[in-house]
């Protein structure tokens, strides 16, 4: 009996698997990653059922790899996130993302004041909490919660 | 410091902010040294600040240096709409050294990215504002003879307050202890208390003033800013809640003294001033002294 859960989106040959992103982050992931500007095929599936995060979405990029820096990028809004690397539809390697120590552009300054509100200043932040995800800004040094996040 | 912006106070190691106060006090003994001679500062002042400007251009002034620049944005390119950037990036073409103050937070780091010359912050909105943190520390450092192990008492907006902010986070690298004493609405905000129990250092909240400066070594008086409050009723409420009075400092230790930012509006009763524990006044003198070394030692002159 085939598994339905492997049906919702389907194999690819050569590409990345990006697993475990929350849902209502899914389109920050492919606007984070440029995704909607490659010509790649691309297939994704979303408000699938997840035990840890309620509803994940999944993208799968045919051919194309990132580099570790670049996925990391995600992290912000998809700490959890899952890599698979398919090469001749294995699996050849597994990875997860890192809250990087300093994010640039991605997400808005909380303070409204902040010189990249309000000039052609491109957001710079410090990661002072990797676990919960606390932003420091580079310019007027106020903080980022997690929850106060909005993004560019 | 040779070469380099003063952003934030934060910038600078314990070392360098020592090296700071020993060259004021040489310039306090001896002002007229014409280590500037030669040289243009451009004094920027994006939203008015006499006091501030006045320090700096006196201190140029003193050195033998020569100052350009507005004392405020209307009638400038600035009202014209040109970007931050530009302006920088022009007025750096004419000048050795780039004195700015700027209601935007931040803007004076984006400036230390964008000029070819030094950057000093004379304040970005609620940010940062070190050189008065310097001119209070070089204050402190010479009422009690060292900055190390002093009983500091902040009193008024601690919340908004960017002096005091900046002022706990130099202290604390001299094993300092704080009494913060504010109303409700106007008190320390949590990360700096987090921050000094990271570091293990002391700290007391108090909302009543006269009985909690007796063991003070410094009592720093604060403003309550209108322009803090969104809700002016909540400013009304708040902003006659601390008057330090003459008859307070009479239990007082003998070596503490009265440090306010300036200018006061009435939290110092002006029977305080002929007190000689009243030290505001001298302090802002110590400002010029503060910013001569500072500009000396970034243009490499000291
Ligand atoms: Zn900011």
């Amino acid at each position: 009996m085939k598994d339905k859960k492997h049906l919702s989106v389907s194999a690819i040959e050569n590409g990345t698997v990006i697993d475990h992103i929350p849902a209502k982050n899914l389109f920050k992931v492919i606007s984070i990653l440029g995704l909607d500007k490659i010509p790649n095929q691309i297939t994704f599936g979303t408000n699938l059922e997840s035990g840890k995060l309620g509803r994940k979405a999944i993208v799968k990029i045919a051919d194309k790899y990132f580099e570790r820096d670049e996925i990391n990028r995600i992290a912000i809004v998809a700490p959890h996130a899952k890599l698979n690397i398919i090469k001749d539809y294995e699996v050849a390697e597994k990875m997860l993302v890192e809250v990087p120590d300093n994010i640039t552009g991605i997400v808005k300054c909380v303070n409204p004041k902040c010189v990249t509100n309000v000039e052609k200043v491109t957001p710079k932040f410090k990661v002072i909490d990797k676990k919960n995800v606390s932003l420091k800004c580079y310019y007027c040094e106020k903080i980022t919660d997690q929850e106060q996040m909005e993004y560019k | 410091m040779k070469n380099k912006s003063l952003v934030s106070i934060n910038d600078l190691s314990k070392e360098e902010i020592l090296r700071v106060l020993d060259t004021a006090e040489d310039f306090e003994k001896n002002p007229r040294q014409p280590v500037l001679n030669g040289k243009v500062v451009a004094t920027l002042f994006f939203e008015p600040s006499t006091r501030t400007r006045l320090s700096f251009e006196s201190a140029i002034n003193q050195l033998g240096g020569r100052v350009i620049g507005f004392s405020e944005a209307a009638n400038t390119s600035v009202s014209k709409g040109e970007s931050l950037k530009d302006t920088i990036m022009t007025v750096a073409n004419y000048s050795d050294l780039i004195v700015m103050r700027h209601p935007i937070e931040g803007s004076a780091r984006y400036a230390s990215e964008v000029s070819k010359v030094p950057i000093i912050n004379a304040g970005d909105g609620a940010n940062q504002h070190p050189t008065q943190t310097l001119l209070d520390m070089f204050s402190i450092r010479k009422t009690q003879g060292t900055l190390d192990n002093l009983k500091i008492v902040m009193v008024g907006d601690l919340k908004y307050g960017r002096t005091v902010h900046s002022l706990l986070m130099a202290m604390s690298a001299f094993n300092a202890s704080f009494v913060f004493i504010a109303p409700k609405e106007l008190q320390m905000p949590q990360e700096y208390k987090l921050f000094l129990k990271e570091k293990g250092l002391k700290f007391e909240e108090y909302t009543e003033l006269a009985e909690n400066i007796k063991d003070a070594d410094i009592v720093y008086m604060t403003r309550v800013q209108r322009e803090r409050f969104s809700d002016p009723m909540e400013y009304e409420k708040v902003k006659n809640v601390y008057v330090l009075q003459n008859y307070m400092l009479d239990e007082t230790k003998p070596n503490m003294k009265v440090l306010h930012p300036l200018p006061r509006v009435n939290e110092i009763h002006e029977n305080v001033d002929g007190n000689p524990k009243a030290y505001y006044f001298t302090q802002a003198l110590n400002g010029v002294y503060t910013r001569m070394a500072i500009m000396s030692l970034i243009l490499g002159l000291k």
